[in-house]
């Protein structure tokens, strides 16, 4: 057993920015490693014949190679392994849930000390940015195959697809409803999380392969899918992303200062209104905030609330800790920096200032119960446990629907019950002939990652199609 | 990069636009709008589309100087460039051949009012167009209008054309003294939609309001323009823009139109002494409401 007592399990903490001093800025939480830090963790990895890791990785990155070229100190061969699987890893290495996926299923994870496979990616990502030089060496002339591919959306799905038909010689083009290019990346996560400069380097990167981008422009509107189709694209991949938020469908939710977390983030990160007036976008914060719902983007929407100023932040949720979907390290984040956790309770109604701005919020207790449909145990209304609490913003951070536009304007597109595009989870193959769909409208709300493993296994079934059918 | 080719002072508060946008022009239809945003640090607003040229490749847009945006875009010359130009979002109006109608507008409304009518005679309409003005200064495009409408009917708030004063008053006394109207459409101000829709209702006669409730994204995104038509919240964005004027919670719209009031205020004060260079330099300068 000499070989046990070898293995170190201690992982190599990454440094972080201060409770008391990041919660009322919006700079990075997370500082990164530093070159001692990740050739420390790096040579924590024992290299296993049968890695783990990689069956957890959505898009099967080569983890321990990647690993042991930093172990040999040679950044650019790690580069080179982790982008040849992975088009966004700056990104990845910063939101992607490891602890559910990689680090999971990492071997030393079962002795409590995997490998922090997504601080080593990012490390990686970090040092190519430093060092752009090495990138433009290793990029290989790609020659025009001669067909065209009509991506719709540049968030995670729609990057990583077309980064992975580009470099097959596709010809690509990227049609983004909004004014910058990243999608959920931009407006949606926010700045001390996920850096919009990491992302615009992503997005250039894309670019570099001779993607193009086509900004402010609402497929369904400006032209229909079927259009592009008429017009000289071989095939369409949908990634439009999550559409529609869900509210809480209770009395007041109209008042203002309720916004859904999706205009609530959208105006902080993308619209920049945490610099208003130097920006045109207003937002009101007030003193108290509630945040609906504890899935990881309610954990965003109370974190820049307080960035905004706000003094009291609550996350207010119908189940228990246990149940919470957010992942745990947000989770700490949020705690640390004061969020409060309001749990087993739920609003009945919203209650206004008689000028048409939200005041208050009942709110009642809950108990849990039998187990739902989802395996949750159900929470249910304890009786007569009714309150009043005084809040200046409401945020209801429940998910989405599917956005409309390109189901109704799109011939033949069969959706499920739930609105979403029916695809085959293998291939993104829809129910329309040359058209493909990944990530959020797929699947419904779900994360980066998998958005981007939609992306990679509709560019291969595309590649593998457009091929077969000459 | 959207360039304007054409701008104009219509009258004190009111601004008229020509935009290069071929890819827009090829599909705008009556009732649709487009969001903007005019530069690096601008918000997203939308406005309605006043007219398009398919064949020329550009979109027409009127607007009244409410805030910053409003007066930021009002501050560009022709040649001048807009950042962003999204659309055309929204449903297209719902033109059918109903028989008599009657279109009624108010200040930036004259302008979708206009393509409307030219729409609906289209398809076979008589159209009684009704526009309203604080005076006869902030009147304009009457010879527009009446030279597509079958019959067009001009109401000054000050009382100076004719014994009305609120358009509403001239729909209401239509009504009653035995005229039939099939479908009403209103653009322009909340006050004129919401109490052009309160004279109708007892006449049943079916009418359709273009609400412009405050938008970020114009895509469905984020609900903020969120409005509440029988009860039910719809987007605006999406479900909209027009809706039946009978069934809008017109105090909500109201409400959440003033939210940013205090903001708005705020940031136009800020723009203003920075700009006055540009402002003084533009020939016909364009006042805020």
């Amino acid at each position: 057993m000499a070989e046990k007592s070898k293995l170190n399990l201690n992982r190599v903490p990454i440094p972080k920015q201060a409770p008391e001093v990041r919660k009322r800025n919006f700079n990075e939480v997370a500082l990164g490693y530093t070159d001692e830090k990740a050739l420390e963790e790096a040579s924590r990895c024992i290299a296993c014949k049968k890695a783990g890791c990689k069956g957890g990785c959505p898009v099967n990155v080569d983890i321990p190679e990647f690993i042991k070229a930093i172990g040999a100190g040679d950044m650019p061969e790690a580069v080179r392994i982790l982008k040849s699987k992975n088009s966004l890893p700056g990104i990845c290495g910063r939101v992607c849930p490891q602890e559910t996926q990689c680090e999971m299923t990492c071997n030393l994870a079962k002795k409590g000390g995997p490998i922090a496979i997504g601080r080593l990616e990012r490390y990686v990502a970090d040092w190519e940015r430093a060092h752009p030089e090495i990138t433009k060496q290793q990029k290989g002339q790609i020659s025009f195959n001669g067909k065209k591919v009509a991506i719709i959306g540049s968030g995670p799905a729609g990057l990583t697809c077309a980064a992975d038909l580009a470099k097959l010689g596709y010809r690509v083009t990227i049609f983004e409803a909004l004014h910058v290019a990243g999608g959920v990346l931009m407006y949606g996560i926010p700045e001390f999380r996920l850096p919009k400069m990491i992302v615009q380097g992503e997005v250039d990167y894309v670019k570099s392969l001779g993607v193009e981008i086509k900004l402010d422009h609402v497929i369904g509107k400006i032209a229909t899918v079927d259009e592009l189709l008429e017009n000289g694209f071989d095939a369409v991949f949908l990634a439009p992303g999550a559409g529609a938020p869900m509210f809480l469908d209770i009395p007041g939710e109209n008042l203002s200062g309720i916004y859904s977390a999706n205009e609530f983030l959208t105006r902080t990160n993308l619209m920049k209104a945490y610099l208003f007036p130097e920006y045109d976008t207003p937002i009101q914060v007030g003193k108290r905030v509630a945040v609906f719902g504890a899935g990881n983007v309610a954990m965003d929407a109370s974190r820049c609330a307080l960035r905004l100023g706000a003094e009291e932040v609550y996350i207010i949720y119908r189940r228990s800790k246990a149940e919470m979907p957010a992942r745990l390290e947000e989770r700490e984040n949020a705690e640390e920096e004061g969020v409060i956790f309001k749990l087993l309770t739920n609003p009945s109604k919203f209650l206004g200032d008689g000028r048409g701005r939200v005041k208050a919020v009942e709110l009642h207790e809950m108990e849990l119960g039998e187990p739902d449909a989802s395996g949750r145990p159900r929470p249910i209304k304890k009786p007569g446990s009714e309150f009043i609490m005084e809040i200046d913003t409401a945020i209801p951070a429940l998910g989405t629907r599917p956005n409309p536009i390109i189901p109704s304007t799109t011939k033949g597109l069969k959706l499920t019950k739930w609105g979403t595009v029916l695809t085959d989870e293998a291939t993104g193959r829809t129910s329309k002939d040359r058209v493909w769909c990944g990530g959020d409208m797929a699947t419904g709300a779900a994360t980066v990652i998998s958005a981007m493993g939609a992306g990679r296994r509709a560019a291969t079934d595309i590649d593998t199609w457009l091929r077969n059918s000459n | 990069m959207y360039k304007i080719l054409k701008r104009e002072v219509l009258v004190p508060n009111t601004v008229y636009l020509k935009v290069e946008a071929p890819e827009i022009a090829r599909k705008a239809k009556p009732g649709q709008f487009v969001i903007l945003r005019i530069d690096e640090v601008g918000e997203r607003f939308p406005l309605s589309l006043t007219g398009w040229d398919e064949k020329g490749g550009t979109l027409e847009v009127l607007f009244l100087i409410m805030g910053r945006s409003t007066m930021k875009l009002s501050s560009l010359g022709e040649g001048d460039r807009i950042m962003d130009v999204v659309g055309p979002l929204g449903r297209p109006t719902e033109i059918e051949s109903y028989g008599k109608t009657m279109t009624v507008c108010s200040t930036f409304g004259v302008g979708p009012a206009i393509t409307l009518v030219k729409a609906l005679k289209k398809k076979g309409n008589k159209v009684v167009s009704v526009t309203e003005a604080r005076d006869k200064t902030y009147l304009f495009w009457e010879d527009r209008l009446r030279s597509v409408s079958d019959e067009t009917h001009v109401v000054l708030g000050d009382g100076s054309r004719g014994k009305y004063r609120q358009a509403n008053q001239f729909v209401k006394e239509y009504l009653e003294s035995g005229n039939k109207l099939d479908r009403v459409f209103i653009f322009g101000r909340v006050f004129t939609m919401m109490e052009c829709s309160k004279a109708t209702k007892p006449f049943g006669v079916k009418t359709i309001v273009g609400l412009t409730p405050i938008m970020v994204d114009g895509t469905g995104m984020c609900g903020c323009c969120r409005v509440s038509v029988g009860g039910e919240t719809k987007f605006t964005c999406v479900d909209g823009p027009e809706f039946d004027g009978h069934l809008v919670d017109w105090e909500l719209l109201i409400k959440r139109k003033r939210a940013y009031l205090r903001e708005e205020a705020r940031a136009f004060d800020l723009w203003q002494p920075d700009n006055l260079r540009r402002l003084a330099e533009l020939s016909e300068l364009p006042r805020r409401v």
